[in-house]
C-alpha cells in the first residue's frame, strides 16, 4: 500500500479508537439494540388480549363468561372508561352487550384488533354452547432460523453498516471542511482519491470487529446460527461498508455543518429504517412498493444478510443483491469524487 | 529545477483580480518576489492579504491575472507546484487526537521527499511534546506545528498567513526564529501580517496592501524613509488651541502634518529643531500640553502617512 494512503488509513483508525463515544455507538449499542429487541418478542410467549366490557344490563354474564378463558384479560368499564381505553390502546375490543346479543367496538386497524375479536368472539360463542365440527390441535415450532430473533440479527447488522457509514464518515467530513482541514490537505501534493479510500479502508477493519461482535453476541445469547458461509456473510459486510461509506462522503461532499448535514442524513437513512426490512418485513407494504424498496440499498444488504444467516444461501442465490449493492457502492462512490467540495 | 533561465523570480503575479460577488478582494496586484528573499504582505485585516496568497498558492481560482511560481502555472504544473511549496493557512484545526509526531509523519507522507519526522520536531523545538495529542498543545506550539507540516517537503518555497496572530511575545519569537532558519538555509518566504514589528524584522522587502492593491512596495528601511522623515514628534493639548494646520507644517524641520482636533503628529527630520519651535509656538498661543512624545519613524507611520488610518484600526 501506497505510504500516504496506509497513512491516511492509520489516521482513520486513530480518530476513531481515540473516540470512545463513537465505539460505543458502532459496536456497544447494536448489541444493546439486540438484547431488548429480542428479549421484548422472544421471551415473552403468547400475549394476553386486553378486552373490556361496557357495564349493563347482562354485562356480568359476559365477564363470567370471558374471565376464565386463557390468555383473555377482560374488565368492566363504564362508557366513558371503554372509550378512554380503546383511544389509549389499553384494550383492543370493548363488548357491548345488548338485548339481542353482543356488540363489538374496535379501531379493526390497531395492533391486535383482529386477534382480540376472534378469540373473544370464539370464547362467546363456546359459552353459549357452539360445538366445533373440527378437532384441532396446536404443534408449537420454534426452529431455529424463523424466530422474530433469526430475523432481526441481519437487521441489525445492516442497520449498523448503514449509521457507521453515515454518521460516521459524515459528521468527520463536515467538520474537517468546518476548520478548513480539507483546505489544507488540498494544499499538499496528497492525492485526491486515496483522501476518499482512506474512509473506506478505515471502515474495513473495524467492519470485522464489528460484526463478528454482533453475530458472536447472537449466538451466546439467543443462539442464533450462521448456515451460510462466513466468507459471504463478510463479502455482504464489506459491500455493506463500501456503500454506506461511500453514502457518507456523498452527503458529506457539500455540506458545510454539521446541523446541515444532519438533515440530510436523516432524509437518507430513516426511509431505508422503515422500508427496507430492518425490523419488520417490507412484504407489509403494498405490493406495488416492492420494486422500489427493493431497490434501496439497505434492502439487498439485508436480504442477503438474512439468506446467508437463516437460510444458508450461497453466492449465486444471493447474485442479485450483490449486484445491487455493487451499482450503488460504485455510483456512490463515483458521486462524491465528483461532487466533492475540499474548501 | 524547472527555474526557466535561471531567473531569479519564486514568485511573479501581474494584474490579479479576485471577485467575491460584489466584494473586489484583490483588485490588480503585481507582486514580484526573488527566490531566496523573506517577501512580507502588510495591511490590515480585510486588505486582501489572504485571499492574495491563496491565490498565488493555487487554491483560489483568480477572476483575472497571471501567476508564475517558480517560474511554473499552476494550470499545467500543479503537480510539481504542490510538491515544491510549503504553506501555513490561517487557522487550520489539526486532528485534535493525533500526536504532534503522528500529524508530521502524515504529512510527510504526502511528499516523495523531505527531511525525517524528528528532524522537522527539533527544527520546530517541539521535541517534549513530540507524543502529545494536538488538542494539548498551546497556540504557540500549534502554530509551530502547523509550520512543521509546511516544511515536510523541503519546500522551495514558504507561504506564511499571519503567522503569529494571537501569540505570545515568547511564542512569536521562537517563530520568527523559524523563518529565519528557514530563510537561512537557502529558502524563499512570503508573509502576511499586520504588525509592523514583525514585518519589519522578518521581511527583506514588502508590499503594504490596502483594499486589494499595493500602495507601497521596497524594504522596510526604504519605506519608512520615503516619509521623508525620521522621526514622529505626538502631542496633544490639555487646553487651548492648537495653531493651524500649515503653521504646524511651517515649523521648522517639520516633513507632514495630521491631527485630528485633539492630538497631532508631526513627521520631523530633525527633532532637536522641531521640538523647542513647536513649544514656543504653543506657549505664544497659551496653550499647555497634556503630552508630548516622540518616537522612530516606523512601516505603521508609512501606513497611516498613505492611507490615513492606523493599521490596526484600519
Amino acid at each position: 500500500m501506497r505510504s500516504s494512503l496506509w497513512q491516511l488509513t492509520l489516521t482513520r483508525l486513530r480518530e476513531f479508537v481515540r473516540e470512545p463515544e463513537a465505539v460505543f455507538w458502532t459496536f456497544v449499542f447494536p448489541i444493546v439494540l439486540a438484547l431488548l429487541l429480542g428479549f421484548a418478542f422472544s421471551s415473552r410467549g403468547d400475549q394476553d388480549v386486553h378486552v373490556g366490557v361496557r357495564d349493563g344490563a347482562g354485562a356480568a354474564a359476559v365477564v363470567a363468561a370471558l374471565e376464565d378463558v386463557a390468555g383473555v384479560r377482560v374488565r368492566l368499564l363504564d362508557e366513558e372508561e371503554s372509550a378512554a381505553a380503546l383511544r389509549r390502546g389499553r384494550v383492543a375490543l370493548v363488548v357491548v352487550p345488548g338485548a339481542a346479543g353482543v356488540t363489538y367496538r374496535q379501531d379493526p386497524t390497531a395492533p391486535g384488533a383482529r386477534e382480540a375479536r376472534l378469540v373473544v368472539d370464539d370464547a362467546l360463542q363456546r359459552g353459549a354452547g357452539r360445538r366445533d365440527p373440527v378437532r384441532a390441535s396446536l404443534e408449537r415450532v420454534e426452529e431455529r432460523g424463523s424466530r422474530y430473533i433469526d430475523f432481526l440479527i441481519p437487521g441489525l447488522i445492516g442497520l449498523n453498516l448503514l449509521s457507521t457509514g453515515l454518521w460516521g464518515v459524515g459528521y468527520t467530513v463536515v467538520r474537517m471542511r468546518a476548520g478548513h482541514l480539507l483546505k489544507r490537505y488540498m494544499a499538499t501534493p496528497m492525492r485526491r482519491w486515496e483522501f476518499m479510500a482512506s474512509f473506506l479502508l478505515g471502515r474495513l477493519v473495524f467492519l470485522a470487529v464489528e460484526i463478528a461482535a454482533i453475530l458472536l453476541f447472537a449466538r451466546l445469547v439467543f443462539g442464533v446460527e450462521v448456515r451460510g458461509s462466513l466468507a459471504l456473510v463478510a463479502a455482504f459486510g464489506v459491500l455493506g461498508a463500501i456503500v454506506f461509506t461511500s453514502f457518507g462522503l456523498l452527503v458529506a461532499s457539500r455540506a458545510r455543518t454539521t446541523e446541515g448535514i444532519a438533515g440530510i442524513m436523516n432524509l437518507v437513512a430513516v426511509p431505508m429504517w422503515i422500508l427496507s426490512g430492518v425490523f419488520f418485513s417490507y412484504e407489509r407494504f403494498p405490493e406495488w412498493t416492492h420494486g422500489a424498496i427493493r431497490a434501496l440499498p439497505l434492502t439487498p444488504l439485508v436480504d442477503g444478510l438474512r439468506a446467508v444467516i437463516n437460510e444458508g444461501a450461497t453466492a449465486l442465490d444471493t447474485a442479485p443483491a450483490i449486484a445491487v449493492l455493487g451499482a450503488w457502492g460504485l455510483v456512490a462512490f463515483g458521486s462524491s469524487m465528483l461532487l466533492f467540495r475540499w474548501r | 529545477m524547472r527555474n526557466p533561465g535561471g531567473s531569479a523570480a519564486a514568485v511573479r503575479c501581474r494584474g490579479l483580480v479576485k471577485r467575491y460577488g460584489e466584494l473586489v478582494a484583490v483588485d490588480g496586484l503585481d507582486l514580484d518576489v526573488a527566490a531566496g528573499e523573506c517577501f512580507g504582505l502588510l495591511g490590515p485585516n480585510g486588505a486582501g492579504k489572504t485571499t492574495t496568497v491563496e491565490v498565488l498558492e493555487g487554491l483560489l481560482e483568480p477572476d483575472e491575472g497571471e501567476i508564475e511560481i517558480l517560474g511554473m502555472r499552476w494550470s499545467s504544473h500543479e503537480r510539481e507546484l504542490r510538491r515544491s511549496i510549503g504553506i501555513q493557512l490561517q487557522d487550520t484545526r489539526l486532528p485534535e487526537k493525533l500526536t504532534v509526531a503522528e500529524t508530521i509523519r502524515l504529512f510527510r507522507s504526502f511528499y516523495p521527499e523531505g527531511p525525517d519526522v524528528d528532524d522537522v520536531i527539533t527544527r520546530v523545538q517541539l521535541q517534549e511534546k513530540r507524543d502529545v495529542w494536538v488538542r494539548k498543545l498551546s497556540g504557540g506550539q500549534r502554530q509551530r506545528l502547523a509550520v512543521a507540516c509546511a516544511l515536510v517537503g523541503s519546500p522551495r518555497i514558504l507561504f506564511l498567513d499571519e503567522p503569529t496572530t494571537g501569540l505570545d511575545p515568547q511564542s512569536r519569537r521562537a517563530l520568527w526564529g523559524l523563518v529565519e532558519g528557514f530563510r537561512g538555509a537557502g529558502g524563499t518566504v512570503v508573509l502576511t501580517t499586520h504588525y509592523m514589528d514583525e514585518a519589519a524584522r522578518l521581511c527583506d522587502r514588502l508590499a503594504i496592501i490596502d483594499h486589494g492593491r499595493v500602495i507601497a512596495q521596497g524594504s522596510p528601511h526604504d519605506l519608512v524613509a520615503s516619509l521623508g522623515a525620521e522621526q514622529v514628534v505626538e502631542f496633544s493639548l490639555a487646553s487651548g488651541e492648537a495653531p493651524p494646520e500649515h503653521e504646524l507644517a511651517a515649523l521648522p524641520g517639520v516633513s507632514g502634518v495630521r491631527g485630528n482636533g485633539d492630538s497631532w503628529a508631526l513627521t520631523v527630520h530633525a527633532v532637536h529643531v522641531t521640538v523647542p519651535a513647536l513649544l514656543a509656538r504653543l506657549a505664544r498661543e497659551g496653550s499647555d500640553l497634556a503630552r508630548l512624545a516622540t518616537h522612530d519613524a516606523t512601516l505603521e507611520d508609512v501606513f497611516v502617512h498613505l492611507t490615513g488610518r492606523s493599521l490596526r484600526d484600519a
